[in-house]
């Protein structure tokens, strides 16, 4: 089996955002691995490991369209474990979410990938529109927001858990698929792969790239491709108008009792 | 020491491995830790796993490439919870591997080394005795060889991971008096006639110290580190890297201290406006900061020299002192910054204040470095 993993950097969300000019200034900005990436491929590396040992029940292909020379993040995604990277050399300004998701899905075609996983959103713009439009565009079953995956092999299906607001509903999805990941995909037990065993545990959260992965990661390979290798032309059906601060908030007031609270809440808000 | 090669990219990743480690599975935990004296042995595993043991060891032994420069950075990123018992516990294998390392025959180091750098065992060093600590060329412990063994007899105090190390680098005394008379033997944990007792200490809670006992202490003789009477100066090479270590410590809880002050003082306020508009707080963060500036560049002087092969030791001495001089004064103008919550338990600046001192004692004290750098300097 292969499973292709989307990766993204994204500015550092800890750090304050500069604007100039109408729109994000992140000609400074730390770039950052997305934190949903992580959880997408702590889920690869779970389906394809057999805890414990060195056995690899599918290869982990992670992906990343980023310039090619700022592909720091995709050593650290190799560096948790995946096998081999594909970089799709191009700029943000040359990229809406459909030519991101029609690069996705050309690769995805190419490899021949049984499974493509990504994070459910990224932390940046919060798009939530990858998976869905990646399945259209490959014409296969997706699952959105999974919070449990079990792989049945020889059935050749996953069954996704996901928390919706009345319960969990699971989803029995045939291969090939796409599953996009929520956060509680990185609990201790919640991937199966029906071989390391139902019980075993977990560290929860995605793993730490280690310091031997580290060394390791920078002799696997990376293939790169331009958007053209993979006939796909770049942005223009959604354009970004203008990005700005919200107001700043006007400072609160520090009430003396419940009363006062319920007065000025029904007489100078107006909410009551 | 094996000192590979490793690039800005990697280290980065590294520390950002590093520093979410110590958020996730330290910083919830360190205050339960620190008051019950301990830390679970398994975080030796983790801390193996992600490869933090292992930074600047021999690869051929399970080792990772790793400058001082690495480690100066490592232990900023430990340093974050304000636990120096955290660090001396977690890493005592930092003094207590490098003479197997420097000495060993390849035997002994594929034998252990490979179990210490994964987290699997625990490794100590013990130097010091109850007769005395810098004085090392007069100590007491005797090691003698009675056909495939040596019997121990003697003590040893204030072992770093003393109560649970699982190989203990001890200097012992094989030979006549003097320096030529010493060396380093390996001491498994469970050798019969070895006995530990826990110490209390003033800080430093979580780890574990030890005085160590040996009563006809049988060790096999294939643990012998190197050839007897070499002890002494493997133990020499190795004070330069456990100074370095120590400044780099007391470099990390300055910042500590100052950043800790520095957000303390912009919260709190005292007659309508925060501490740090004030200017005798504005005055004592700039003079906190003053001392921590020039010591980030002479850390990373002595460290890339040392990198580069060179044994500056008056050099490591001085910064030594000026390392733990610096956490001194940071250390008491931070407390004094916080007030009462400075000398309340559960802050970080109230825990440094009480780990101070053991840096500018423990591995050669601020008088004794002093001496060895002016006769260093040939005065």
């Amino acid at each position: 089996m292969k499973i292709l993993v989307t990766v993204k950097r994204i500015p550092d969300p800890d750090e304050s955002l500069k604007f100039a000019g109408g729109g994000l200034d992140t000609s400074s900005s730390k770039w950052v691995p997305n934190a949903f990436d992580e959880y997408a491929v702590e889920t690869a590396l779970r389906l394809a490991e057999v805890a414990g040992k060195r056995d690899r029940l599918a290869e982990v292909i992670v992906m990343s369209i980023c310039p090619a020379k700022q592909r720091q993040h995709v050593t650290q995604f190799l560096a948790m474990g995946a096998d081999r990277g594909v970089v799709v050399d191009a700029d943000d300004s040359e990229l809406d979410t459909i030519a991101v998701s029609k690069a996705i899905a050309a690769v995805a075609k190419s490899e021949g990938v049984d499974l493509t996983i990504v994070g459910k959103l990224s932390q940046d713009n919060e798009g939530n529109q990858v998976a869905q439009r990646v399945a259209g565009l490959l014409n296969v079953p997706q699952a959105g927001f999974a919070a449990t995956v079990k792989w049945d092999k020889n059935a050749g299906t996953l069954d996704v858990g996901r928390e919706v607001d009345d319960g969990v509903e699971h989803k029995l999805v045939p291969l090939p698929a796409v599953v996009s990941v929520d956060l509680r995909v990185v609990l201790p037990t919640s991937i199966k792969n029906g071989v390391t065993a139902d019980s075993h545990k977990y560290q929860e959260g995605p793993r730490l790239a280690s310091l031997r992965g580290i060394t390791m990661a920078k002799r696997k390979k990376v293939k790169v491709l331009k958007l053209s290798d993979i006939g796909v032309s770049s942005a223009g059906s959604e354009q970004v108008v203008a990005v700005a601060p919200p107001p700043a908030r006007p400072s609160g007031q520090i009430v003396g009792s419940v009363e006062e609270l319920h007065e000025k809440l029904a007489k100078e808000a107006k909410v009551l | 020491m094996a000192r590979a090669e490793i690039d800005n990219q990697s280290r980065d990743a590294f520390r950002r491995s590093v520093r979410k480690f110590v958020a996730g599975e330290i910083a919830p935990h360190i205050e339960a830790w620190e008051e019950a004296h301990s830390f679970p042995r398994e975080l030796y595993r983790r801390a193996g796993d992600l490869g933090i043991l292992a930074v600047g060891f021999d690869p051929a032994y399970g080792g990772l490439p790793g400058d001082c420069s690495m480690i100066i950075e490592l232990t900023q990123e430990l340093a974050a919870v304000g636990s120096g018992g955290l660090i001396a516990g977690l890493l005592s294998h930092s003094i207590g591997a490098p003479p197997i390392e420097a000495l060993g025959s390849a035997q002994l180091k594929a034998r252990v080394l490979p179990e210490i750098l994964s987290g699997e065992r625990i490794s100590a060093l013990a130097v010091t005795e109850p007769g005395g600590g810098s004085d090392v060329a007069n100590l007491a412990t005797t090691a003698r060889r009675e056909g495939d063994a040596y019997i121990v007899n003697g003590s040893k105090m204030f072992i770093t991971s003393g109560m649970r190390a699982d190989y203990i680098t001890t200097a012992v005394r094989t030979g006549g008096p003097g320096m030529e008379g010493i060396s380093m033997l390996l001491i498994p944990g469970d050798a019969p006639g070895l006995s530990r007792t826990p110490l209390k200490k003033m800080g430093w809670w979580c780890s574990d110290t030890a005085a160590l006992y040996f009563d006809d202490c049988r060790v096999p003789a294939n643990n012998l580190i190197g050839q007897e009477g070499m002890g002494f100066l493997g133990l020499m090479q190795n004070f330069n890297r456990e100074r370095l270590f120590i400044a780099a410590m007391a470099y990390a809880f300055s910042k500590v201290c100052l950043d800790e002050a520095v957000a303390y003082a912009r919260e709190r306020k005292t007659f309508g406006r925060p501490l740090i508009a004030r200017q005798v707080v504005r005055h004592k963060l700039v003079d906190m900061a003053t001392k921590i500036a020039p010591l980030a560049s002479f850390l990373r002087d002595i460290g890339s020299r040392i990198d580069r092969g060179e044994h500056p030791i008056a050099d490591v001495c001085m910064l030594k002192n000026v390392a733990t001089q610096c956490l001194e004064h940071c250390a008491k103008e931070a407390v004094q910054i916080f007030g009462g919550s400075g000398y309340m338990r559960g802050t970080k600046v109230e825990r440094i204040y009480r780990e101070t001192k053991v840096l500018s004692i423990g591995g050669g004290a601020e008088e004794i470095m002093k001496e060895l750098a002016a006769r260093q300097l040939g005065w």
